[in-house]
């Protein structure tokens, strides 16, 4: 493995997009950075910039209002990039999939690496998911 | 070609950029104990400067591509600078040369000024907002900082050389030992939380309201400068108070851990301040550096002349 993905994997900076959530994913995912869970000593940090961002956690069915700036979201993050779904509707638009604002699940608007299911997923669970495809990524370079 | 060594490798780049990210280190650390957190392992600015230069870089549609590519390079070039200039005279006080102590609080100024332009020159909405809050807190933080670097001087009968300083204090006890000198460097203190833009005056930055503030466009290795010039500010600046103030690192024998004890002080004054307040707006701070800190600065100065 090089030393770019090496680095890359121990210092992951995470950036928090929201399309249309309702809020409960939003706040287990503040709830990482508090000295209960500590996101820190792994060297996540939560950033402010999208521009900063090596992971992008996305929350929220896609509505229609946000599925074109998600998709502009992703394309502004430097690549490389990893793109993480949390919450029964980033997953599979969970209950509102019949609502009249729901447009498309999230994996075909963007490239999406892991999904963490759960309405809302505990804190444990996102911090089990992100670790997991930090594996991956190590595993199958 | 030794002074390109001096320059690039011992007091200058390497040196200080090491010592920087530890010492960012240790502000991250002393943060996450106060939050009674764990905190990231020490080597984790490293990674983080690593992985910065491995990303790719954005340019943004419209930015002024030299402009905004040059303004990150301009900040690392001159706090190396003012980091080889404060350390070979503390080494060797007499090397110094007449007026670097201008040149020094010229060179202090200019990293400030490359977040500036790089922020301008972005072309982003939040980047422009966060350099004219940059600029301001410029503005109001030069005027006490001056006159409290001034004490010093006067101290020392109109020395303008940081190795008469260092002498002088060898000889006649620290500056901040007198009553002119301790509300000098109470004064400055509070302009170094500001030069760093740290909180109570991380205004330019503001995370919640203006994203990271000037760099809030810049990715990969210009957004690595970045914030290496940062570390490396957090190393240079309390160096140069501690040279000017309390008698600089002496490096002979056991005296360099005093000389280290000072600047670990200094630092975990600074994080310790940052931890405990809220940020204040652009109007109150100029208010605060203009009025109470600028009239302590004044009573330093005329004391200072009255010999006390």
């Amino acid at each position: 493995m090089n030393l770019k993905l090496k680095a890359l994997l121990k210092s992951p900076w995470v950036f928090h997009v929201a399309t249309g959530s309702c809020n409960n994913c939003d706040i287990e995912i503040i709830d990482c950075l508090t000295p209960r869970y500590d996101i820190e000593r792994f060297g996540m940090v939560l950033a402010g910039s999208i521009r900063h961002a090596d992971i992008l956690l996305c929350t929220g069915i896609v509505t229609k209002q946000c599925a074109p700036r998600l998709k502009r979201a992703y394309e502004q993050a430097p690549k490389p990039v990893i793109v993480v779904a949390i919450g029964a509707c980033a997953c599979s638009q969970g209950i509102f999939k019949d609502s009249y604002t729901a447009t498309v699940p999230m994996d075909q608007v963007v490239p999406v690496d892991v999904y963490i299911p759960g309405c809302p997923p505990k804190p444990e669970a996102i911090i089990a998911g992100v670790t997991k495809v930090i594996e991956k990524i190590r595993k199958s370079s | 070609m030794k002074n390109l060594l001096y320059f690039l490798i011992f007091p200058g780049f390497l040196f200080t950029a090491i010592c920087g990210l530890v010492a960012s280190w240790v502000d991250r650390k002393l943060t996450a104990r106060l939050q009674w957190r764990v905190g990231p392992p020490w080597y984790q600015p490293f990674i983080d400067i690593l992985k910065l230069l491995g990303k790719e870089t954005i340019v943004p549609k419209g930015a002024s591509k030299l402009t905004f590519l040059s303004a990150p390079l301009v900040s690392l070039a001159s706090v190396t600078l003012v980091s080889t200039i404060v350390w070979m005279v503390d080494l060797n006080p007499s090397k110094s040369f007449v007026g670097d102590i201008i040149v020094v609080i010229y060179l202090l100024t200019i990293p400030s000024i490359g977040l500036m332009i790089g922020g301008f020159a972005s072309r982003n909405p939040l980047a422009s907002l966060g350099a004219s809050r940059e600029m301001k807190l410029i503005l109001s933080y030069e005027l006490p900082f001056l006159l409290a670097i001034i004490v010093p001087i006067i101290k020392t009968s109109g020395a303008i050389r940081i190795g008469e300083l260092l002498t002088y204090q060898l000889g006649n006890g620290l500056i901040v030992k007198n009553l002119s000198g301790m509300i000098a460097f109470f004064v400055v203190i509070f302009v170094l939380q500001a030069k760093l833009s740290l909180a109570p005056f991380d205004i330019p930055e503001a995370e919640t309201e203006l994203m990271s503030g000037p760099i809030v466009e810049y990715s990969g290795a210009p957004l690595a400068i970045i914030k290496l010039t940062k570390a490396m500010m957090l190393f240079t600046l309390p160096i140069f108070l501690i040279v000017m103030f309390l008698g600089g690192i002496s490096t002979d024998g056991i005296n360099i851990v005093w000389g280290i004890s000072k600047y670990i002080g200094l630092l975990a004054l600074v994080s310790i301040i940052k931890n405990t307040n809220p940020r204040l707006r652009v109007d109150q701070a100029l208010k605060f550096f203009w009025g109470p800190l600028t009239v302590l600065a004044i009573i330093a100065v005329v004391l200072a002349c009255m010999g006390l």
